[in-house]
């Protein structure tokens, strides 16, 4: 007599499944720790937050500074590049690969333009003198060149791709801005990452 | 175990019969040694016997290596300067380790090569095919793992951009790379890893080379000719074959003694030939290098990577059609993957009746430019990504796909192959003399 042809519920049906689901039960609960143990370690996941001094970041200059593993571009505009970037946010925005700002400060749909992207600058100087951004392409993950690239922006080196002033994917492979973290003056010459 | 005909194994000393009723571990061997191989064989067919040896050198050398190797990033680079100059013979043993790599490529892309035109994969040989790419990605795999563990800046911003491709993944990416390097970037954890599976990877390629040789001694080898030795008796299959053990075993030492003579040159004299000078640069995750280029051979599959920008109007309509799901930056690492599944799937994307390349006048000419392709494409991923090597690159790239998706199943329909010789014996004769194929062989 074959057991596949028995079609009512029986108490040895009841127990292949309770065998069964048993047995996929502890596969999964000895896989899990084995997979999991792959993950940021608990040091590596205390998001660090740090503290960075930029008083000698000359308008003109870009700082770079390690910051999660990866570095972040701390720039400081002249006034000129204000302008540029300003006439780039003209002529720019309705052709930008990727509209969105990627702020970390602003709302997720925030639209990418130039005072989207930048930091609200201290008491003092012109606004749009300052934007920091994760230097790390959106591409496949290159430190892009500073001063560099078609835009007067940055240019990752990998692939050539070219962000423009305000750090915004302009040409190439890249799919999206640099993003942006989240970063706050403490005082008049010291910005807070993380 | 094999389906040709053939003496096996008979144990005549009480002890051979002692063991081999409790382990027939000798007549394995036997069998495995002797087995019937078609007499036809030209040089294309050493490459098995070369790629054998590479794998013995890199598991031996690397064992060896990881004796003095520390995997901390702290501490990585000077190990292996500590191997440069310090350790007895350790220069040598490191660069027997790297250039062992290239042959080891070298091998296998003409193993590959050599089964796409004699028609190797086609049926009954798909598993052997199938077992022998995923060889070829372990090789791959194990072979960027390595690169990553002397933790120079080719090194660390390899592994950036090749976990990187992890990233593009809709919508699990991120969360994907992040296990795989064990932190937001590459660092200790990631170094590491790629460690441990360097180390075991090796050994599930050795386990899958004996699964890759049984397979094909099930089916038997596929010969110049694509004629299959013929089965209906023992005396039948001796006409058409020798015994792999001595006649080709030979053959294939001599073969690899020559290559292994030309390596030795390039070991002892160029030894950095293939790699990068900035890999004698310890890592720094603030500046990328001007120029990353990968190991040589993954230049072809690097080029196809880079080669579909979202300029590409191919890229702007899978874009289009998935809501935006693949950008270029997916569609190119599904490229990618996809020009190595494209290998994976000719046993079925080729129609045609005839099994060797040598009898199908058109499909020659489409494999000879393939080759061709091949190489350029290996040229292409080398040259920075700007014009005109960008759209060289697409061309190229478009090729490959072209090659497997299109010529390969049209082709078995608008081609009139030549016919081939009926047996393997035919064969031999045509080219070595029905008068010394009669004589025995001399042993």
């Amino acid at each position: 007599m074959s057991h596949a042809e028995d079609h009512e519920g029986t108490r040895r049906d009841f127990l292949y499944y309770v065998a069964g689901g048993a047995g996929v039960v502890a596969t999964g609960a000895v896989v899990w720790p084995l997979v999991n143990q792959m993950n940021p370690s608990a040091d590596v996941q205390a998001m660090s937050s740090i503290r960075q001094d930029v008083s000698g970041v000359e308008p003109g200059t870009q700082l770079t500074v390690k910051w999660l593993g990866k570095p972040v571009f701390i720039r400081h505009r002249t006034g000129v590049e204000i302008q540029e970037a300003a006439q780039q946010d003209e002529e720019g925005l309705a052709a930008l690969p990727d509209p969105l700002a990627r702020n970390a400060n602003l709302n997720p749909d925030a639209p990418a333009t130039d005072a989207n992207r930048v930091m609200p600058s201290p008491e003092g100087e012109a606004p749009g003198a300052w934007i920091v951004q994760m230097g790390v392409c959106t591409h496949l993950g290159c430190v892009p060149l500073g001063d560099a690239g078609d835009f007067g922006g940055w240019f990752c080196p990998c692939h050539g791709s070219h962000y423009d002033l305000a750090g915004r994917i302009r040409k190439g492979p890249a799919p999206e801005n640099l993003p942006i973290p989240p970063v706050e003056w403490v005082d008049a010459s010291t910005i807070k990452l993380g | 175990m094999s389906g040709i005909p053939h003496d096996h194994y008979e144990p005549k000393t009480n002890g051979e019969k002692w063991l081999h009723s409790r382990l027939p571990i000798v007549g394995l061997l036997y069998d495995t040694l002797m087995i019937p191989t078609p007499k036809n064989l030209n040089w294309m067919w050493i490459w098995g016997i070369v790629l054998t040896f590479c794998l013995a050198l890199q598991i031996v050398t690397g064992i060896v290596l990881v004796m003095h190797y520390t995997p901390h990033v702290d501490m990585a680079f000077a190990s292996i300067e500590h191997i440069m100059r310090n350790v007895n013979g350790g220069y040598m043993i490191r660069y027997l380790h790297m250039n062992g790599a290239s042959l080891f490529f070298v091998a296998v892309y003409i193993h590959i090569f050599r089964g796409l035109f004699y028609g190797s994969y086609k049926a009954p040989r798909e598993i052997t095919w199938i077992i022998g790419m995923l060889i070829y990605l372990m090789m791959m795999g194990t072979a960027f793992m390595g690169y990553v563990l002397p933790w120079g800046q080719m090194s660390f911003w390899g592994a950036t951009v090749i976990t990187g491709l992890f990233g593009a993944i809709p919508f699990v990416g991120e969360a994907i790379q992040t296990w795989l390097l064990g932190g937001p970037a590459v660092d200790n954890a990631t170094l590491n890893r790629f460690f441990s599976l360097h180390y075991l990877l090796p050994f599930i390629i050795a386990a899958l080379v004996v699964v890759h040789i049984w397979a094909f001694h099930t089916t038997g080898n596929n010969n110049p000719t694509g004629v299959e030795v013929r089965r209906g008796s023992k005396a039948d299959a001796e006409k058409d074959t020798l015994p792999f053990w001595p006649y080709f075993v030979i053959k294939d030492l001599f073969a690899l003694a020559v290559i292994l003579v030309v390596f030795w040159a390039i070991v002892g004299y160029m030894p950095n030939y293939l790699g990068h000078p900035d890999n004698y640069i310890e890592a720094n995750p603030l500046v990328t290098p001007a120029h990353i280029v990968p190991e040589w051979y993954f230049l072809p599959f690097y080029a196809i990577l880079r080669a579909f920008t979202g300029e590409v109007w191919v890229v702007q309509i899978a874009s289009f059609v998935t809501g935006g799901i693949v950008d270029a930056k997916f569609f190119g690492v599904l490229a990618m993957f996809g020009a190595i599944l494209a290998m994976a799937l000719a046993p079925w994307l080729d129609t045609s009746s005839v099994r060797s390349g040598k009898y199908r006048p058109m499909f020659k000419w489409w494999f000879y430019l393939l080759i061709v392709d091949f190489f350029a494409l290996m040229w292409l991923g080398a040259m920075p990504a700007e014009e005109p090597y960008a759209t060289f690159s697409l061309i190229a790239s478009a090729y490959w796909f072209g090659y497997f998706f299109v010529i390969l199943p049209l082709l078995g329909v608008i081609e009139k192959p030549e016919v081939p010789p009926e047996t393997i014996e035919e064969d031999f004769n045509a080219h070595y003399g029905k008068a010394d194929a009669d004589a025995t062989p001399a042993e």
